[in-house]
């Protein structure tokens, strides 16, 4: 149909299998000297501003198992709510933040780790302001197309309350999944995959 | 910022084609997905500043050798055992646009199936001159281009005798996190791929077939190694900015 404007559909996904940490994170695992060091490992430097955090937590299979396999990604704001992207039109983020983080789950505990700062709030399209809050992206053997999630802080209670995306899914029963627990160390966030607290995953 | 000078103010994404184009969560013949696959259907929400914005990557954080896995593992003056191959194409967005500047991670078994990864317990050998792994950053034509070596098919506790295809796992950072992909690319012509769990969570033909990628004697070396051809399509994005609304309202 050479009249007909050109569309293509999406090249479709696959699961990352048991090895992801071959291509993603070599040096985690054991791979060294073939990149300097593994990327989205750091997403500060000492200029960063804002209230540094730590981010751990866990994915867990349908019998509340750890995943010891799994990648996690980060995506988030700067303090000021401003994204380091060249898609950003709102303003310069802080250009000591990469905004991007990657973990993979520890081998024999599951948990993952971010150290970053406590992002800032961020419009939604039409205006209204959005919690803050840390976008997640999840891949791991037995996920047939990574899911995308987000966490929330338990200590922005004000600011949960007018988030429309979170104070839609409290009223349908299922917001707490996407608030994290508030620890000695920073934060923790369980991402469960099945069960009667199933994590609300996006269609984005 | 209205007078910015990109040559094309960009908005969401298209919606994925969840139900019958990239695999459903579920899928029991490949047996991990039972406890792994979220039970509950996806909440849509739209597609925001997170959404749209990604991290960026430029070739400046490449290495010389981060796109030939024949040299970026090996030993002095010594290569990897196998078939050695050239793993090329684009990367465009569904409206048929070039996508520059996308990082693509690959990794991959050896020639004889077996992964440099501590889980991986096939008896096949490891290769002291083969990691696996690779990366590189799409150029202003979204061409990527891999040398390596054709990775063997191996065995895996699935059913009670499932082998996996040849195939080459690829990661892709397009310009919006929303576009993150995760895929596999398998070679044309191979008798495993349509018995392979794995492809088969795929519900329609036509989307495996986008994983095959193509003998491409064009691009061959001579003497040197055999070229295969795999494009890659990201989704694509709206021409503006959040439908109607500008930025700043
Ligand atoms: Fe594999």
């Amino acid at each position: 149909m050479a009249n007909e404007p050109e569309y293509l559909d999406e090249t479709p996904s696959q699961t990352a299998g048991p090895y992801v940490h071959i291509g993603t994170v070599p040096n985690f695992l054991g791979i060294e000297g073939v990149y300097a060091e593994d990327l989205g490992a750091r997403m500060l430097d000492e200029h960063t501003k804002g209230e540094r955090i730590t981010i751990t937590g866990r994915v867990l299979d349908g019998v509340g198992a750890p995943l010891r396999d799994a990648i996690v990604e980060i995506w988030q704001p700067d303090a000021a709510g401003l994204f380091p992207s060249p898609e950003e039109r709102r303003g310069a983020a802080d250009p000591h933040f990469t905004g991007w983080g990657r973990s993979a789950c520890d081998f024999d505990t599951g948990l993952f780790r971010f150290a970053t700062i406590r992002p800032g709030r961020v419009p939604l399209p039409d205006g209204r302001l959005q919690a803050p809050h840390v976008n997640f992206w999840i891949a791991a053997r037995g996920v047939n197309i990574a899911l995308h999630t987000r966490m929330y802080f338990p200590d922005e209670a004000a600011a949960n309350a007018e988030d429309p995306i979170l104070a839609r899914l409290m009223a349908e029963g299922r917001g707490e999944t996407l608030i994290a627990e508030k620890t000695d160390e920073g934060f923790h966030f369980e991402i469960r995959l099945q069960g009667h607290r199933e994590t609300v995953f996006f269609d984005v | 910022m209205s007078d910015d000078v990109t040559p094309r103010p960009r908005g969401s994404f298209y919606p994925r084609r969840r139900d019958d184009w990239h695999p459903p969560a579920l899928a029991p013949r490949y047996r991990s997905s039972t406890l792994r696959a979220p039970r509950r259907a996806l909440i849509s929400i739209p597609q925001g500043w997170g959404e749209i914005t990604g991290p960026v990557f430029g070739q400046n954080m490449l290495g010389e050798l981060d796109n030939d896995l024949l040299r970026n593992f090996a030993r002095p003056g010594e290569s990897p055992i196998g078939e050695r191959i050239i793993v090329h194409g684009r990367v465009l967005d569904q409206d048929a646009r070039p996508v520059p500047g996308v990082l693509v991670e690959i990794w991959q078994a050896n020639a004889g199936g077996r992964y440099r990864h501590k889980k991986d317990g096939y008896t096949a050998p490891l290769d002291p001159n083969f990691a696996g792994l690779g990366r590189t950053v799409t150029d202003a034509e979204g061409h990527y281009e891999f040398r390596t070596i054709r990775p063997g098919p191996y065995p895996w506790p699935n059913g009670p005798n499932d082998w996996r295809p040849s195939h080459i796992h690829f990661s892709l950072f397009g310009s919006g996190f929303a576009q993150r992909l995760i895929t596999q690319m398998y070679f044309e012509g191979d008798p495993l791929i349509e018995r392979c769990p794995i492809v088969n969570t795929i519900p329609d033909p036509a989307a495996v077939d986008m994983l095959v990628a193509r003998l491409d004697m064009n691009a061959s070396l001579p003497m040197d190694a055999l070229a295969w051809r795999f494009d890659i399509v990201l989704r694509g994005r709206r021409s503006t900015y959040f439908e109607n609304r500008p930025e700043g309202n």
